[in-house]
């Protein structure tokens, strides 16, 4: 019963790579400097940068940079996080001048040459370092009726919809209510009383649905002075969607909605 | 670590923005005004242009533009209604769009008031003013003697 004992251990790969290919998967690393808004109310009024500088792998997102200084030099840095993938519109933040989420930013698509920025979110109250207040941005998005509202009879079964009616708000059904583009309007930045565009998208994907009964009641309440009309076209908030939603077609798409329904 | 001066955020402290929005009233006004800036703008493009055209291309140009060619082109009912249409549609357009401005500027609803006031006062004085020269002008005014063009009867 003496059969061959020695096992082998499970090659590393199962393609052999010549030795003149070297070695397959090494990942570039490169030093990045990350220069944050800092803000605690606790101890100063003041927000002040504060830079960190740290050895970054190249499939790092901004994201694991922000996890490396607060796990590793400064714990008390703060910001929103949750499903760090690009879903959850947790941690919508402004890189660089220009608001991204966080998660999907990746930092060799960035200048590492120079520091990285990292401020809050503009036009709502900061509460600490990179957390603001959401509250004014969900109150615009409650106001809009963001639920379905039907009036016929409750079915037995599922809703059914045709393909091309379902296709007709497809775009407008990705928003992920990350503030990314109402943070990144001119219009709201002054006052924050304009609706702003996401509580605009997430009216579009209702008004536009055919199961829904109240389109009208909506368009009514984006007829506001502080509705669609503020809307300058400046294209901002498209350019901030990290879900590509085209928000300044779905904000002409409503407007013509309104002065079709008036005329 | 490096500091700067730099403005303090928006904290959620007392001076911070509250969410005031106030109820809807119901007024379709800025949906008007905003048509109005559209259709306007496309009109003004025919008027202003064809202005142009006439004023300084036909015939000798530039060089035909003086006191009597004006009186001329306002002898004609036809240029009179062209030129209050393009005072009227070009002043309202302006204001529309300084008031937008106003409003997407101006953060304290004083000086909000205080800038719409000016600009409403000054607007309304220049579209009085142009509708009254365009209807009352009079190359040749009586009792006038001196500075008449050529055209006007000799008295």
């Amino acid at each position: 019963m003496s059969t061959v004992e020695t096992e082998l251990p499970e090659p590393a790969s199962k393609i052999e790579l010549p030795a003149h290919l070297g070695g397959g998967g090494e990942i570039p690393t490169f030093d990045v400097t990350l220069k944050v808004r800092r803000y605690d109310p606790e101890f100063s009024e003041e927000s002040k940068w504060e830079e960190f500088t740290m050895t970054m792998y190249g499939t790092d997102r901004v994201l694991d940079a922000l996890h490396k200084v607060k796990w590793e030099q400064d714990g008390s840095l703060s910001f929103r996080r949750s499903c760090a993938h690009g879903v959850c519109g947790s941690d919508a933040m402004r890189i660089n001048g220009r608001n991204r989420l966080a998660c999907k930013t990746l930092l060799k698509d960035l200048d590492t040459s120079k520091p990285i920025t990292v401020e809050p979110i503009k036009g709502l109250p900061v509460e600490k370092d990179l957390i603001v207040d959401m509250e004014p941005f969900f109150q615009s998005f409650r106001e809009v009726m963001p639920f379905l509202v039907n009036r016929g009879h409750e079915p037995s079964k599922e809703r059914l919809q045709s393909a091309e009616d379902r296709e007709r708000f497809d775009d407008t059904t990705k928003c992920i209510l990350c503030a990314a583009c109402t943070s990144s309007c001119p219009v709201f930045w002054t006052d924050g009383q304009y609706f702003g565009p996401a509580a605009i998208v997430n009216a579009h994907r209702f008004i536009f649905d055919s199961r829904d009964d109240a389109g009208d009641m909506r368009l009514e309440i984006l007829n506001d002075k502080e509705g669609v009309w503020r809307c300058r076209t400046t294209f901002n908030c498209s350019e901030a969607c990290p879900r590509g939603i085209q928000v300044t077609q779905a904000i002409a798409e409503v407007k013509q909605a309104i002065l079709s329904r008036q005329i | 670590m490096s500091t700067e001066s730099i403005a303090a955020p928006r904290s959620n402290s007392a001076q911070s923005p509250k969410y005031k929005r106030s109820k809807g009233n119901n007024s379709s006004f800025e949906m008007a005004a905003w048509l109005f800036m559209r259709l306007s703008g496309v009109v003004l493009i025919v008027l202003i242009f064809g202005h142009l055209f006439v004023n300084l291309m036909l015939g000798d140009g530039i060089h035909a533009v003086d006191f009597g060619f004006v009186a001329g082109k306002w002898a004609s009912p036809f240029w009179q209604i062209w030129d209050l249409v393009m005072l009227w549609l070009a002043i309202l357009h302006g204001t529309n769009g300084v008031r937008t401005i106003i409003n997407d500027y101006a953060e304290r609803s004083g000086t909000r008031m205080t800038l719409k006031t000016v600009l409403y006062v000054a607007s309304g004085v220049i579209v009085v003013l142009g509708t009254l020269v365009i209807f009352t002008f009079d190359p040749c005014p009586p009792g006038a003697v001196i500075d008449l063009p050529s055209f006007c009867p000799v008295p």
